[in-house]
Protein backbone atom coordinates (compact mmCIF):
# COMPACT_ATOMS: atom_id res chain seq x y z
CA UNK A 1 0.00 0.00 0.00
CA UNK A 2 0.98 3.62 -0.26
CA UNK A 3 2.68 5.10 2.82
CA UNK A 4 0.43 7.23 4.99
CA UNK A 5 1.49 10.63 6.27
CA UNK A 6 0.83 11.38 9.93
CA UNK A 7 -2.28 13.13 11.25
CA UNK A 8 -5.16 12.92 13.65
CA UNK A 9 -7.79 10.48 12.55
CA UNK A 10 -11.51 11.03 13.22
CA UNK A 11 -14.32 8.69 12.20
CA UNK A 12 -14.36 6.51 9.09
CA UNK A 13 -15.86 9.24 6.89
CA UNK A 14 -13.14 11.70 7.87
CA UNK A 15 -10.72 8.92 7.08
CA UNK A 16 -12.08 8.58 3.56
CA UNK A 17 -11.76 12.26 2.73
CA UNK A 18 -8.41 12.28 4.41
CA UNK A 19 -7.29 9.53 2.06
CA UNK A 20 -8.58 11.45 -0.92
CA UNK A 21 -6.57 14.53 0.01
CA UNK A 22 -3.48 12.53 0.69
CA UNK A 23 -3.60 10.68 -2.62
CA UNK A 24 -1.09 12.11 -4.99
CA UNK A 25 -1.62 12.44 -8.70
CA UNK A 26 -0.15 9.06 -9.54
CA UNK A 27 -2.52 7.26 -7.20
CA UNK A 28 -5.46 9.13 -8.68
CA UNK A 29 -4.54 8.18 -12.22
CA UNK A 30 -4.12 4.61 -11.07
CA UNK A 31 -7.59 4.52 -9.57
CA UNK A 32 -9.13 6.10 -12.66
CA UNK A 33 -7.46 3.51 -14.88
CA UNK A 34 -8.74 0.79 -12.61
CA UNK A 35 -12.24 2.15 -12.97
CA UNK A 36 -11.89 2.40 -16.75
CA UNK A 37 -10.72 -1.18 -16.91
CA UNK A 38 -13.76 -2.39 -15.01
CA UNK A 39 -16.08 -0.51 -17.35
CA UNK A 40 -14.28 -1.84 -20.43
CA UNK A 41 -14.43 -5.40 -19.19
CA UNK A 42 -18.16 -5.12 -18.59
CA UNK A 43 -18.66 -3.76 -22.11
CA UNK A 44 -16.53 -6.54 -23.57
CA UNK A 45 -18.55 -9.18 -21.80
CA UNK A 46 -21.75 -7.67 -23.13
CA UNK A 47 -20.43 -7.48 -26.69
CA UNK A 48 -19.20 -11.05 -26.35
CA UNK A 49 -22.68 -12.16 -25.38
CA UNK A 50 -24.11 -10.40 -28.42
CA UNK A 51 -21.71 -12.34 -30.67
CA UNK A 52 -22.22 -15.69 -28.99
CA UNK A 53 -26.01 -15.57 -28.94
CA UNK A 54 -26.50 -13.86 -32.28
CA UNK A 55 -28.98 -11.48 -30.69
CA UNK A 56 -28.59 -7.70 -30.56
CA UNK A 57 -29.97 -7.79 -27.02
CA UNK A 58 -29.24 -11.13 -25.38
CA UNK A 59 -30.73 -10.19 -22.01
CA UNK A 60 -34.06 -8.39 -21.79
CA UNK A 61 -36.38 -7.36 -19.00
CA UNK A 62 -40.09 -8.16 -19.25
CA UNK A 63 -41.97 -4.87 -19.21
CA UNK A 64 -45.63 -5.87 -19.29
CA UNK A 65 -47.97 -8.45 -17.88
CA UNK A 66 -49.06 -9.81 -21.22
CA UNK A 67 -47.32 -13.15 -20.67
CA UNK A 68 -48.58 -13.81 -17.18
CA UNK A 69 -48.59 -16.09 -15.30
CA UNK A 70 -45.41 -17.32 -16.96
CA UNK A 71 -43.52 -14.00 -16.92
CA UNK A 72 -44.13 -10.94 -14.82
CA UNK A 73 -42.90 -7.38 -15.10
CA UNK A 74 -39.32 -7.34 -13.91
CA UNK A 75 -38.38 -10.87 -14.93
CA UNK A 76 -35.18 -11.38 -16.90
CA UNK A 77 -35.09 -13.32 -20.17
CA UNK A 78 -32.04 -14.82 -21.90
CA UNK A 79 -32.26 -14.88 -25.68
CA UNK A 80 -30.55 -16.55 -28.60
CA UNK A 81 -31.06 -15.67 -32.22
CA UNK A 82 -29.23 -18.24 -34.30
CA UNK A 83 -29.81 -17.76 -37.98
CA UNK A 84 -30.52 -21.41 -38.64
CA UNK A 85 -33.03 -21.81 -35.82
CA UNK A 86 -36.42 -22.12 -37.43
CA UNK A 87 -39.36 -20.23 -35.95
CA UNK A 88 -42.00 -22.67 -34.77
CA UNK A 89 -45.42 -22.45 -33.15
CA UNK A 90 -45.24 -22.35 -29.36
CA UNK A 91 -41.90 -20.59 -29.14
CA UNK A 92 -41.53 -17.43 -27.13
CA UNK A 93 -40.01 -14.69 -29.26
CA UNK A 94 -38.90 -11.17 -28.52
CA UNK A 95 -39.59 -8.88 -31.46
CA UNK A 96 -39.63 -5.22 -32.37
CA UNK A 97 -42.35 -3.62 -34.43
CA UNK A 98 -40.90 -1.54 -37.24
CA UNK A 99 -40.54 2.03 -36.10
CA UNK A 100 -40.86 1.25 -32.40
CA UNK A 101 -38.05 0.87 -29.92
CA UNK A 102 -39.69 -1.28 -27.32
CA UNK A 103 -39.24 -5.04 -27.70
CA UNK A 104 -42.28 -7.24 -27.08
CA UNK A 105 -42.20 -10.74 -25.59
CA UNK A 106 -44.99 -12.98 -26.91
CA UNK A 107 -45.63 -16.48 -28.20
CA UNK A 108 -45.76 -17.64 -31.82
CA UNK A 109 -49.19 -19.04 -32.67
CA UNK A 110 -49.10 -19.30 -36.47
CA UNK A 111 -46.27 -20.06 -38.87
CA UNK A 112 -46.28 -20.16 -42.66
CA UNK A 113 -42.95 -21.06 -44.20
CA UNK A 114 -42.18 -21.28 -47.89
CA UNK A 115 -39.80 -23.75 -49.47
CA UNK A 116 -37.12 -21.07 -49.89
CA UNK A 117 -37.01 -20.39 -46.16
CA UNK A 118 -39.20 -17.27 -46.14
CA UNK A 119 -41.16 -17.30 -42.92
CA UNK A 120 -44.08 -15.22 -41.79
CA UNK A 121 -45.61 -15.69 -38.38
CA UNK A 122 -48.19 -14.33 -35.96
CA UNK A 123 -47.77 -13.79 -32.23
CA UNK A 124 -50.00 -13.40 -29.20
CA UNK A 125 -49.43 -12.76 -25.53
CA UNK A 126 -50.56 -15.63 -23.32
CA UNK A 127 -52.51 -13.23 -21.16
CA UNK A 128 -54.12 -11.36 -24.05
CA UNK A 129 -57.49 -12.20 -25.54
CA UNK A 130 -56.52 -11.38 -29.10
CA UNK A 131 -53.45 -11.83 -31.27
CA UNK A 132 -50.89 -9.11 -31.86
CA UNK A 133 -52.14 -7.80 -35.21
CA UNK A 134 -53.28 -4.66 -33.38
CA UNK A 135 -49.71 -4.09 -32.24
CA UNK A 136 -48.07 -4.46 -35.62
CA UNK A 137 -47.56 -1.60 -38.03
CA UNK A 138 -50.55 -0.26 -39.94
CA UNK A 139 -51.39 -2.79 -42.64
CA UNK A 140 -48.90 -5.33 -41.35
CA UNK A 141 -50.42 -8.74 -40.72
CA UNK A 142 -47.36 -10.88 -40.11
CA UNK A 143 -43.94 -10.73 -38.56
CA UNK A 144 -40.76 -11.84 -40.32
CA UNK A 145 -37.39 -13.08 -39.20
CA UNK A 146 -35.92 -9.60 -39.45
CA UNK A 147 -38.29 -8.38 -36.73
CA UNK A 148 -37.02 -10.93 -34.25
CA UNK A 149 -34.58 -9.84 -31.53
CA UNK A 150 -34.28 -13.37 -30.18
CA UNK A 151 -35.89 -16.55 -28.90
CA UNK A 152 -36.39 -16.86 -25.13
CA UNK A 153 -34.29 -19.77 -23.91
CA UNK A 154 -34.00 -19.18 -20.18
CA UNK A 155 -35.38 -16.95 -17.50
CA UNK A 156 -34.78 -15.56 -14.03
CA UNK A 157 -37.60 -14.04 -12.02
CA UNK A 158 -37.50 -10.58 -10.35
CA UNK A 159 -33.85 -9.80 -11.21
CA UNK A 160 -34.77 -7.28 -13.89
CA UNK A 161 -36.74 -5.14 -11.43
CA UNK A 162 -33.60 -3.10 -10.80
CA UNK A 163 -33.66 -1.89 -14.40
CA UNK A 164 -37.30 -0.94 -14.19
CA UNK A 165 -36.75 0.98 -10.96
CA UNK A 166 -33.80 2.81 -12.47
CA UNK A 167 -35.96 3.73 -15.43
CA UNK A 168 -38.89 4.94 -13.39
CA UNK A 169 -36.84 6.76 -10.78
CA UNK A 170 -33.80 8.33 -12.47
CA UNK A 171 -32.62 9.80 -9.16
CA UNK A 172 -32.14 6.26 -7.94
CA UNK A 173 -30.00 5.50 -10.98
CA UNK A 174 -27.74 8.51 -10.40
CA UNK A 175 -27.43 7.76 -6.72
CA UNK A 176 -26.44 4.18 -7.50
CA UNK A 177 -23.86 5.30 -10.08
CA UNK A 178 -22.45 7.87 -7.65
CA UNK A 179 -22.04 5.29 -4.92
CA UNK A 180 -20.42 2.80 -7.29
CA UNK A 181 -18.10 5.45 -8.70
CA UNK A 182 -17.08 6.64 -5.26
CA UNK A 183 -16.39 3.11 -4.11
CA UNK A 184 -14.18 2.26 -7.05
CA UNK A 185 -12.28 5.53 -7.01
CA UNK A 186 -11.60 5.51 -3.31
CA UNK A 187 -10.97 1.84 -2.76
CA UNK A 188 -7.39 1.24 -1.77
CA UNK A 189 -5.48 -1.84 -2.70
CA UNK A 190 -3.31 -2.97 0.19
CA UNK B 1 -54.30 -38.60 -27.62
CA UNK B 2 -57.47 -39.23 -29.52
CA UNK B 3 -59.06 -36.80 -31.87
CA UNK B 4 -62.15 -36.68 -33.99
CA UNK B 5 -62.69 -34.18 -36.70
CA UNK B 6 -65.71 -32.40 -37.97
CA UNK B 7 -65.59 -31.89 -41.60
CA UNK B 8 -66.16 -28.56 -43.17
CA UNK B 9 -64.05 -25.74 -44.44
CA UNK B 10 -65.23 -22.36 -45.61
CA UNK B 11 -63.46 -19.74 -47.70
CA UNK B 12 -63.21 -16.28 -46.19
CA UNK B 13 -61.33 -13.47 -47.84
CA UNK B 14 -59.95 -15.97 -50.24
CA UNK B 15 -58.39 -18.08 -47.49
CA UNK B 16 -59.51 -21.45 -46.31
CA UNK B 17 -60.95 -21.67 -42.84
CA UNK B 18 -61.03 -25.06 -41.22
CA UNK B 19 -63.18 -26.29 -38.39
CA UNK B 20 -61.97 -29.07 -36.20
CA UNK B 21 -63.38 -30.58 -33.06
CA UNK B 22 -61.25 -32.86 -31.00
CA UNK B 23 -60.83 -34.89 -27.88
CA UNK B 24 -57.68 -34.77 -25.84
CA UNK B 25 -56.68 -37.41 -23.39
CA UNK B 26 -53.25 -36.92 -21.94
CA UNK B 27 -51.47 -38.11 -18.89
CA UNK B 28 -48.76 -35.56 -18.35
CA UNK B 29 -47.62 -36.42 -14.87
CA UNK B 30 -46.71 -40.01 -15.53
CA UNK B 31 -44.87 -39.31 -18.72
CA UNK B 32 -46.76 -41.27 -21.29
CA UNK B 33 -45.30 -38.42 -23.23
CA UNK B 34 -41.68 -37.56 -23.92
CA UNK B 35 -39.53 -38.67 -21.00
CA UNK B 36 -36.08 -38.15 -22.48
CA UNK B 37 -35.67 -34.50 -21.53
CA UNK B 38 -36.52 -35.20 -17.97
CA UNK B 39 -34.51 -38.36 -17.47
CA UNK B 40 -31.43 -36.20 -17.61
CA UNK B 41 -32.56 -34.41 -14.53
CA UNK B 42 -33.03 -37.69 -12.70
CA UNK B 43 -36.71 -37.03 -12.41
CA UNK B 44 -39.42 -38.92 -14.15
CA UNK B 45 -42.05 -36.49 -13.04
CA UNK B 46 -42.59 -33.48 -15.22
CA UNK B 47 -43.91 -31.26 -12.47
CA UNK B 48 -40.77 -31.14 -10.34
CA UNK B 49 -39.83 -28.44 -7.82
CA UNK B 50 -38.55 -26.13 -10.50
CA UNK B 51 -41.60 -26.23 -12.75
CA UNK B 52 -43.94 -23.27 -12.28
CA UNK B 53 -46.36 -24.16 -15.06
CA UNK B 54 -46.79 -25.84 -18.40
CA UNK B 55 -48.14 -23.96 -21.37
CA UNK B 56 -49.93 -26.61 -23.42
CA UNK B 57 -50.92 -26.09 -27.00
CA UNK B 58 -52.47 -28.13 -29.76
CA UNK B 59 -50.99 -27.31 -33.12
CA UNK B 60 -51.93 -28.35 -36.62
CA UNK B 61 -49.02 -28.87 -38.98
CA UNK B 62 -49.40 -29.34 -42.71
CA UNK B 63 -48.02 -28.53 -46.15
CA UNK B 64 -49.70 -26.66 -48.94
CA UNK B 65 -48.93 -25.58 -52.47
CA UNK B 66 -48.28 -22.05 -51.21
CA UNK B 67 -46.19 -22.90 -48.21
CA UNK B 68 -43.86 -25.81 -47.50
CA UNK B 69 -44.66 -25.72 -43.79
CA UNK B 70 -47.63 -24.36 -41.90
CA UNK B 71 -48.25 -24.49 -38.19
CA UNK B 72 -51.39 -23.17 -36.59
CA UNK B 73 -52.10 -23.28 -32.87
CA UNK B 74 -55.71 -24.32 -32.44
CA UNK B 75 -55.99 -24.42 -28.70
CA UNK B 76 -53.93 -23.73 -25.63
CA UNK B 77 -54.13 -24.07 -21.89
CA UNK B 78 -52.03 -23.08 -18.95
CA UNK B 79 -51.49 -25.84 -16.44
CA UNK B 80 -50.12 -24.61 -13.14
CA UNK B 81 -48.21 -26.78 -10.75
CA UNK B 82 -50.87 -28.29 -8.58
CA UNK B 83 -53.52 -28.47 -11.29
CA UNK B 84 -54.82 -31.86 -12.26
CA UNK B 85 -52.21 -33.26 -14.64
CA UNK B 86 -54.59 -35.55 -16.42
CA UNK B 87 -56.47 -34.06 -19.31
CA UNK B 88 -59.64 -35.57 -20.56
CA UNK B 89 -61.34 -33.09 -22.81
CA UNK B 90 -64.05 -34.10 -25.19
CA UNK B 91 -65.63 -32.36 -28.11
CA UNK B 92 -63.46 -29.32 -27.86
CA UNK B 93 -63.70 -26.64 -30.49
CA UNK B 94 -60.59 -24.82 -31.56
CA UNK B 95 -59.96 -21.65 -29.57
CA UNK B 96 -58.50 -19.80 -32.50
CA UNK B 97 -59.59 -19.53 -36.10
CA UNK B 98 -57.86 -22.10 -38.26
CA UNK B 99 -57.11 -19.91 -41.25
CA UNK B 100 -54.75 -21.08 -43.91
CA UNK B 101 -52.56 -18.65 -45.78
CA UNK B 102 -54.29 -19.37 -49.04
CA UNK B 103 -56.51 -22.23 -50.07
CA UNK B 104 -54.45 -25.13 -48.91
CA UNK B 105 -56.95 -26.82 -46.60
CA UNK B 106 -59.36 -27.99 -49.25
CA UNK B 107 -58.63 -31.59 -50.08
CA UNK B 108 -55.58 -31.61 -47.87
CA UNK B 109 -55.32 -35.17 -46.65
CA UNK B 110 -52.59 -34.78 -44.15
CA UNK B 111 -53.00 -32.34 -41.32
CA UNK B 112 -51.13 -33.51 -38.25
CA UNK B 113 -52.42 -32.46 -34.87
CA UNK B 114 -49.86 -32.58 -32.06
CA UNK B 115 -49.99 -31.67 -28.40
CA UNK B 116 -46.89 -29.86 -27.16
CA UNK B 117 -45.97 -27.83 -24.15
CA UNK B 118 -43.58 -25.17 -22.96
CA UNK B 119 -42.13 -25.88 -19.55
CA UNK B 120 -41.88 -22.64 -17.56
CA UNK B 121 -39.48 -23.12 -14.65
CA UNK B 122 -39.23 -21.04 -11.49
CA UNK B 123 -35.83 -20.12 -12.88
CA UNK B 124 -33.78 -21.61 -15.68
CA UNK B 125 -34.14 -23.00 -19.18
CA UNK B 126 -37.43 -22.85 -21.11
CA UNK B 127 -37.77 -26.09 -23.06
CA UNK B 128 -40.43 -26.95 -25.61
CA UNK B 129 -41.55 -30.54 -25.45
CA UNK B 130 -43.69 -32.43 -27.92
CA UNK B 131 -45.98 -35.12 -26.65
CA UNK B 132 -45.80 -38.55 -28.16
CA UNK B 133 -48.86 -39.48 -30.11
CA UNK B 134 -50.25 -37.34 -32.83
CA UNK B 135 -53.17 -37.69 -35.14
CA UNK B 136 -53.47 -37.14 -38.86
CA UNK B 137 -56.61 -35.51 -40.06
CA UNK B 138 -57.91 -35.09 -43.60
CA UNK B 139 -59.99 -32.20 -44.85
CA UNK B 140 -62.68 -32.86 -47.46
CA UNK B 141 -62.53 -31.74 -51.08
CA UNK B 142 -65.50 -29.45 -50.92
CA UNK B 143 -66.49 -26.39 -49.03
CA UNK B 144 -69.50 -26.19 -46.79
CA UNK B 145 -71.52 -23.05 -46.81
CA UNK B 146 -73.72 -23.77 -43.84
CA UNK B 147 -71.98 -22.94 -40.62
CA UNK B 148 -73.42 -25.15 -37.97
CA UNK B 149 -70.38 -24.79 -35.77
Amino acid sequence: GWPRSGGVRGGAAMDLFGDLRRMNKRQLYYQVLNFAMIVSSALMIWKGLIVVTGSESPIVVVLSGSMEPAFHRGDLLFLTNFHDDPIRAGEIVVFKVEGRDIPIVHRVIKVHEKGNGNIKFLTKGDNNEVDDRGLYKEGQNWLEKKDVVGRARGFLPYVGMVTIIMNDYPKFKYALLAVMGAYVLLKRES
Amino acid sequence: LRKNVEDFTGPRERSDLGFVTFDITADILNGKNDLQTFRNKNTLIIFDWNVKQLFLYLSAEYSTKNNALNQVVLWDKIMLRGDNPRLSLKDMKSKYFFFDDGNGLKGNRNITLTLSWNVVPNAGILPLVTGSGHVSVPFPDTYETTKSY
